[in-house]
């Protein structure tokens, strides 16, 4: 019992720190990229900054919409609100997971991209409906690869929980299944990238209305709501870089303090590694991001097939 | 061909009087028949009033025989339209009929293309972009309005897209956001403001049209006759413009694509050489350089000897942060095939400079019309046949080489200091007409000026080389995803006051 106390605290903690360092995420992607283009780029706490005078800010609405405009930030912040409470954090499982409880996780997700979709739609602006269009486009595709990603965990690990899922398989087991991982990592990767909003799929940098997907839809937000949305993007990129890196991490150790190391380090690591991505590559044709999104599905089709095909692995 | 045309070198004058007068209908025949048989191009069609009506004047380049041809027409209110026959007209008439009223009979799509009031100030002030767009119509096709207000830090335009889901099935651009009425402050010029006009005419190509301006007044008072040193430094400073210009564009298709190494890269190195140029012009965008008669600025062989200097670490640093780009499979995967303009399309519609090279038409001033040092100096059109933005880019950066390798010649050459020549007010022929052509760093830059009795213009024609060029890219677009206009456009990178004037 007093194992499980200590676990809940580790989630607890892991959790608040989560929470407080996520806007460091895309400071270190354009860190990363400025580096890459021999620039001294924005700080490393700019996104601190920026929400700071958000908040600070009034908002301005367009007298054409409805409320659903007003209500998309604070919908889809509560949706990750409800996904941070089943993620096992810091390698530590959630007091809260359920069986199942990835299906809740996934969709609770979704539930805030459709308001997202929904206010874009609301203030009847040709951009935004273009952007809503391409997100709908580009994340119902991405939705399959996601879901076959976690239907290859369920198969490794036979638990149907976020957290067992991620944290509850054995060193052995792990070490049995490690040949279709970089294909599970690579189809994850790519979903990533694109609920995320990051180069090759959408720019998060760029003014050009007419290629933006995410940037598109959240034109007319400003002030703290603006605040709500850039913050829940930091923190939704936190949730997928640590689902990527519980992927790879082998399996939670038996010290604690190792597992809450290697988590954090692991999603830093992540932000350079989505970093260094964006430096070398340019952003696909909008065509073309369909295409990279049906690979993911058939990387993580591919990771099942050889599980059904080697059983017990080639080990 | 002798009597119905005026056969003029590039950069040279004639009595007003030689130029043909013609019916309407033989000035047509004669003008259609130069461009389909002869391959001639439209470099400027304009009208001029005179007593009561209006006389129409064309002015043809002929690239391979490097003259110009110049004939003219009176008319009175309207006129069979030359568009149905030569496309390249397409804009010029709807300039026409802007200015003056004079209709175009059969035009297929007369509208304004400045929305200026008329040239004698008549008629009502219309509202810029409140006009009729050509429409696709159908549930699930959707129209996209950007402009004239943009994101980025550019010019205003307004660009109509009629969409069906990704996909343009046209693209309508209208301008005029910029028009100050330049043409107009030209008349009774020139005084001491005209060659701060033409330096601005468009704020990127500053050198090109002031050269333009200045070889114009030159053929006009033999008086004024630049020494060969001076030639060939209004031809540095043009390289230098070509170059600068070219590396932003390629830093700015870098970022439009998201690529952000070259397009960081591509800025700081684009600052480098406009600050080379400041060695020569004393400032960074080529302004007071050029007089009619030689340069402004007392350039020392130690002034060339820097330049050149700096140009061995700039070309090594530009050469690595392109190779950057065009070795990405990212980034040529965007490129290629996108945005794409037939070679015959090209021709067709009269597209000049880079754009009519990366089509495969081999048309470069420099080498067909030449003018000052270049008349010694032999350069190459660099020509690709792809008309995608990939050959766009591709053009820009072989230009940036060949470019080098001019300045190296041009500057090695001069060795004592070449003195400034101070301004004085020309006097200029009465009752002539003179043309001159230069290539700027988008193409063929076109002056034609017609002095009155008093030796004051009493018309000046300006032709940028975007005027020619806007069409062209919204055919690009035609088919294109719509998310793929920013690197179109930047492509082309056409000026904005350029066209407006």
């Amino acid at each position: 019992m007093k194992f499980e106390f200590n676990h809940s605290i580790i989630w607890g903690i892991s959790l608040l720190i989560s929470l407080l360092i996520c806007p460091l995420l895309p400071g270190i992607i354009n860190k990363v990229k400025a580096f890459f283009a021999g620039r001294r780029g924005p700080r490393l706490l700019q996104l601190y900054y920026d929400l700071g005078k958000l908040l600070c800010k009034g908002a301005v609405f367009s007298h054409t919409t409805s409320g659903v405009l007003q209500l998309a930030p604070v919908v889809s912040l509560a949706g990750l609100g409800g996904c941070i409470l089943l993620f096992p954090f810091g390698c530590a499982a959630s007091p809260l997971a359920f069986t199942g409880d990835v299906i809740l996780f996934a969709y609770l997700l979704a539930l805030g991209r459709v308001l997202t979709v929904l206010g874009a739609l609301d203030t009847g602006s040709s951009f935004e409906g273009m952007g809503a269009s391409r997100e709908i486009e580009f994340s119902a595709l991405a939705e399959g690869a996601l879901f076959t990603v976690i239907a290859f965990l369920i198969l490794i690990t036979g638990h149907f929980s976020l957290s067992d899922m991620l944290i509850g398989f054995e060193t052995n087991q792990w070490l049995r299944f490690c040949a279709p991982m970089p294909l599970i990592f690579g189809a994850f990767g790519l979903v990533l990238l694109t609920e995320a909003c990051r180069v090759p799929v959408d720019d998060p940098e760029t003014h050009l209305e007419l290629t933006m997907i995410h940037e598109a839809m959240i034109l007319d937000y400003g002030g703290p709501d603006m605040a709500l949305i850039e913050y829940g993007a930091a923190l939704k990129l936190w949730l997928l870089s640590s689902i990527a890196v519980l992927l790879v991490l082998p399996v939670p150790g038996s010290s604690m303090f190792w597992n809450i190391l290697l988590y954090f380090g692991g999603v830093f690591l992540m932000a350079i590694l989505i970093g260094i991505t964006e430096s070398v590559t340019a952003r696909f044709r909008m065509l073309k991001v369909p295409r990279m999104l049906t690979g993911a599905l058939g990387f993580a089709l591919i990771a099942i097939l050889w599980i059904r095909i080697f059983r017990g692995g080639l080990l | 061909m002798n009597n119905k045309f005026l056969i003029l070198a590039n950069s040279s004058s004639a009595a007003f009087a030689s130029v043909p007068l013609l019916s309407i209908g033989e000035f047509r025949t004669n003008l259609i028949q130069a461009v389909q048989e002869k391959h001639c191009r439209v470099s400027s069609f304009f009208a001029m009033p005179e007593k009561n009506d209006f006389r129409l004047i064309a002015v043809l380049a002929d690239d391979a025989a490097a003259k110009i041809y110049i004939t003219s027409a009176m008319t009175t209110e309207r006129y069979p339209s030359l568009t149905v026959d030569v496309p390249a007209f397409h804009w010029f008439e709807r300039e026409i009929h802007e200015q003056y009223g004079i209709l175009p009979e059969g035009h297929p799509w007369l509208k304004p293309i400045r929305f200026q009031k008329k040239e004698d100030g008549s008629g009502d002030k219309v509202q810029i972009g409140v006009t009729d767009y050509f429409q696709v119509k159908g549930s699930t096709v959707h129209e996209v309005a950007v402009g004239p207000v943009h994101a980025g830090v550019i010019e205003p335009g307004h660009f109509r897209f009629q969409c069906l889901g990704e996909e343009v099935m046209h693209l309508e651009i209208e301008l005029g956001y910029q028009h100050r009425g330049v043409e107009k402050m030209l008349l009774n010029a020139p005084d001491k403001k005209t060659i701060h006009i033409m330096e601005t005419v468009s704020g990127d190509s500053s050198i090109a049209h002031a050269t333009a301006y200045a070889q114009l007044i030159e053929s006009l008072d033999p008086s004024l006759v630049p020494s060969e040193n001076a030639r060939k430094l209004r031809a540095a400073a043009a390289e230098l413009e070509r170059i600068a210009n070219h590396t932003g564009d390629l830093g700015a298709l870098a970022g439009d694509v998201a690529f952000l190494p070259t397009a960081s890269y591509c800025g700081r190195i684009r600052g480098d050489y406009l600050n080379t140029t400041a060695i020569l012009c004393g400032n960074r965008f080529g302004r007071n350089f050029i007089v009619p008669g030689g340069i402004r600025q007392t350039i020392t062989p130690e002034n060339t000897a820097e330049i050149l200097k700096r140009l061995d670490t700039f070309q090594v640093e530009l050469n690595d942060a392109l190779h950057l780009m065009f070795d990405a499979p990212s980034v040529l995967d965007r490129f290629e095939n996108t945005g794409k303009v037939p070679y015959e399309t090209s021709v067709q519609i009269g597209m000049v400079g880079a754009a009519a090279r990366a089509s495969g038409d081999a048309q470069d001033i420099r080498k067909t019309h030449p003018y000052g040092a270049y008349k010694t100096i032999n350069t190459e059109p660099v020509v690709a046949g792809n008309g995608d933005v990939l050959s766009r880019a591709e053009i820009r950066y072989k230009e940036i080489e060949t470019s080098h390798q001019l300045l190296r010649n041009l500057l090695a050459e001069i060795k004592e200091t070449v003195e400034a020549v101070p301004m004085r007010e020309p006097v200029l022929q009465s009752n002539s007409i003179a043309v001159s052509l230069t290539e700027g760093w988008r193409g063929e830059v076109c002056h034609v000026a017609i002095t009155g009795p008093d030796g004051k213009f009493c018309r000046y024609k300006i032709t940028d080389p975007s005027f020619h060029n806007w069409f062209g890219l919204a055919l690009a677009l035609r088919g294109e995803a719509v998310s793929d206009f920013p690197i179109c456009n930047k492509s082309f990178n056409l000026s904005y006051c350029g066209h407006d004037l």
